[in-house]
């Protein structure tokens, strides 16, 4: 159970990052930790009791493995957060260049 | 951006071959261990980008750079969908389709076409976080003018 | 298994990185690259919909059959949603192409637009045509990442600061989809949608199913901005470049939210009332504070994106409607009817909100601003853009013998056999509102007597854009051919039997 509580943990973490920070950078990041708290979720729900890695050894064949389908969702989701993370980067550097600061309460052009 | 001290530059000379080595046992084993193609890639990405660091970006001719591997990253992907697209042609014509022959498990030259698709979205990934980073390098070189 | 389905993926993702190569080589090439790239898949597709009919084409990716009737391979599965939604992609992807062919030479690198405009394209193919369901997790990424960069185009303050608020929030939303798809997996071990149906009707626990159900909804009511989540889209929707607002608004917030939502609430949950009269509700909200939030806007594109959340409302309050008919388990054939009305609006929403923006964008390609308060008379000095927005206009109003007339006709019709008078009356009033608010915007843009036409000489906009604007008007003529009973029954109906009958789509795929 505790481990599961500390997933959740780390995403109120995340979340309250990102309602409460002004930088637009530190926005950026807890949002790339949100995302993490979800890829260590994942990992945990494959946990089969007695179980090892899913690597098959061809000299010990018959063994519990570990269940190998999250782990394959969380690398897909990993690079998937990369993407993003680096996508918003580059908008951030953007916006430094155009509004002069990095300051969120200063970026309100659009109103209305 | 300015380079570093010299300690730095002869250390990394030494170390990023080495990194980029690692980079290529991770993929070429990614059907026997853990890694394979991401893992692999933003290993090799990152002994280029320890090299740039190092030697400064005015000392290295970056806009070159950044087209040469935006053509790798762009050549490498076509290859991988040739790839998935070439199960429809050979074998029992289903789209990724493995269906080279597939070997005993556990030697190095096995399970069909898995190692091919490792080594290109290896150089794949390698290439577009090179190309993400050198995006952002290059822009702040014209942002500091 | 029909070998065309991997193509609706595969060509648009070479097409972007052969672009990408190629591109910088050939001048000219990119553009017409992409419109060959389209103009393929937009007559697979429609060849698709006059041959599916009733069936169900499931494709096994990689030749992994099923082992004991359990699919444990990535199914692609098209059916008869399906393959409209599909055509409805294609076609406006394929004129919002030509139409940019013209417009998009204004910005620098052509090259980045075309490729990554293939890459959205790819991404929607594929969450329509996915069978399970962390594939509709990828594509729905991959279409997103996209939008985000062409959303922030042409780097203007505007457009950087409204790509930024949409990717947080777009961020949030794939979290709220990736957990919803964790929960799912610990109780089903399985990814399937059809498995995951067959896996939950044998029990289930009430409260964590909930909990699933509304992680899910809200994540891709995120993506489809529906009420409490539509903060992103007036922004977003207003800063773009015009025809990527036309895709956008016409096509990506329907495929990549309100589809999946329809494609799970159906075919995967069993459908409680208490979820039923949520949606509902859900949908009257977005319809009646869009329309009102619309009112007061004297920006052409913010009016625009404010009607889509109102239009959008329309949607789902009739899929809503069909939803708590078919829980309650009575009179299934208004639950018929709804669905129906609700998937022809769909249709013919795409139609006219794409060709509304692109018409706002053919008004700042020739005058250079975007205020209704700053242009008028318009219509003696730009003729064919001039007719084809009254035919929006007009189509999005409910005015017969437009396609909105019918499409409304049919939701306001169902509400009524269904004894939702309330909703009923409010989907009237929401018109009326709608009708007032577009006779405003005719007659600023179009017919008002002004005086600033004589600063800048004001001429027609170039061929392309008249082409895809043209086409589309006659598109939104031509659906209102789809309220008729014969060819309801090709295009409509396979669409509506595969959703009501709560096992048929599970027990076809896994028997096959």
């Amino acid at each position: 159970m505790i481990p599961y509580l500390l997933c959740f943990i780390l995403f109120l973490v995340g979340l309250y990052g990102v309602i409460t920070r002004r930088n637009l950078v530190k926005i950026a990041i807890s949002l790339s930790i949100m995302e993490f708290s979800i890829f260590l979720f994942f990992a945990l729900i494959g946990f089969v009791e007695g179980g090892v890695a899913p690597i098959v050894d061809p000299a010990d064949p018959v063994k519990t493995y570990v269940d190998p389908l999250p782990q394959a969702m969380v690398l897909t989701a990993i690079v998937i957060g990369l993407a993003t993370t680096a996508m918003i980067m580059s908008v951030i550097i953007r916006i430094y260049r155009k509004y002069g600061t990095f300051d969120i309460r200063e970026i309100k052009n659009l109103r209305g | 951006m300015k380079g570093m001290t010299l300690i730095v530059k002869k250390t990394t000379q030494l170390i990023a071959g080495l990194i980029f080595l690692y980079g290529i046992y991770v993929i070429i084993h990614g059907h026997l261990t853990p890694g394979g193609g991401f893992a692999g890639g933003v290993l090799i990405a990152g002994s280029f980008i320890l090299l740039i660091l190092a030697n400064g970006s005015d000392f290295m001719k970056l806009t070159k750079e950044e087209t040469g591997s935006t053509i790798y990253e762009n050549l490498a992907i076509l290859v991988a969908i040739f790839l998935a697209v070439s199960g429809m042609l050979f074998g029992a014509k289903i789209f990724f389709l493995n269906w080279l022959p597939k070997g005993t498990p556990g030697e190095l030259v096995s399970a069909g076409m898995l190692p091919l698709y490792n080594i290109f979205i290896g150089i794949e990934v390698a290439a577009s976080i090179l190309s993400i980073f050198l995006a952002l390098v290059i822009f702040k070189e014209e942002m500091s003018e | 298994m029909n070998p065309l389905l991997p193509l609706f993926v595969v060509i648009p993702l070479a097409g972007a990185f052969l672009i990408m190569i190629l591109g910088s080589f050939i001048r000219h090439l990119n553009k017409y690259l992409a419109s060959l790239v389209l103009l393929f898949l937009v007559t697979v597709s429609f060849y698709f919909l006059f041959t599916t009919g009733s069936k169900v084409s499931v494709y096994k990716v990689g030749g992994w059959e099923a082992v004991n009737n359990i699919p444990i391979g990535i199914y692609m599965v098209l059916d008869g949603f399906t393959v409209i939604v599909l055509c409805i992609i294609n076609l406006i992807g394929f004129l919002s192409v030509f139409y940019s062919i013209s417009y998009i030479s204004r910005y620098t690198a052509e090259n980045n637009f075309y490729s990554l405009f293939c890459l959205m394209i790819a991404g929607m193919n594929g969450v329509v045509l996915s069978g399970d369901m962390f594939n509709i997790f990828v594509f729905v990424e991959i279409s997103a990442i996209s939008s985000y960069a062409l959303v922030a185009f042409g780097v203007e303050k505007n457009e950087l600061e409204a790509t930024f608020k949409y990717q947080v929030l777009g961020g949030l939303a794939s979290f709220l989809i990736l957990t919803g798809i964790a929960f799912l997996y610990w109780k089903a071990k399985t990814l399937n949608i059809a498995d995951i149906r067959n896996v939950f009707s044998s029990g289930y626990d009430r409260k964590y199913y909930l909990l699933v159900q509304i992680l899910l909804l809200s994540g891709f009511g995120l993506k489809a901005a529906i009420m409490p989540f539509h903060a992103w889209l007036p922004d977003a929707h207003s800063s773009a470049p015009s025809p990527i607002s036309a895709m956008l608004s016409g096509v990506l917030i329907k495929a990549v939210g309100i589809y999946v939502i329809i494609r799970l609430f159906f075919n995967m949950f069993a459908i409680s009332e208490g979820m039923a009269i949520l949606i509902t509700t859900l949908g009257t909200l977005s319809m009646v504070v869009g329309v009102f939030l619309a009112i007061g806007q004297w920006d052409i594109k913010r009016l625009l994106a404010y009607h889509s959340i109102s239009q959008m409302g329309y949607v789902v309050l009739s899929v809503g409607i069909g939803m708590i008919l078919i829980s309650r388990g009575i009179r299934t054939e208004i639950a018929a009817l709804a669905i129906a009305g609700g998937i022809f609006h769909l249709i013919n929403h795409a139609a006219f909100k794409g060709l509304l923006f692109l018409n706002a964008g053919a008004i700042e390609y020739a005058i250079g601003t975007r205020n209704l308060q700053e242009m008028g008379g318009l219509s003696k000095s730009m003729p064919v853009t001039s007719a084809t927005s009254f035919v929006a206009s007009m189509s999005i109003s409910g005015i017969p013998p437009f396609n909105g007339f019918f499409s409304k006709l049919i939701i306001i019709v169902a509400a009524i056999l269904a004894r939702f008078y309330l909703l009923a009356l409010l989907a009237v009033i929401v018109s009326i509102i709608t009708l007032a608010s577009f006779m405003k915007f005719q007659r600023y843009a179009f017919f008002n007597k002004t005086d600033a036409g004589n600063k800048i000489k004001i001429r027609e906009v170039p061929f392309p854009m008249l082409f895809s604007m043209i086409i589309l008007s006659i598109v939104c003529l031509l659906l209102s051919i789809l309220a008729f009973p014969g060819i309801r029954d090709i295009i409509l109906s396979p669409a509506t039997d595969i959703l009501m009958d709560p096992s048929k789509y599970s027990s076809i795929i896994t028997g096959m």
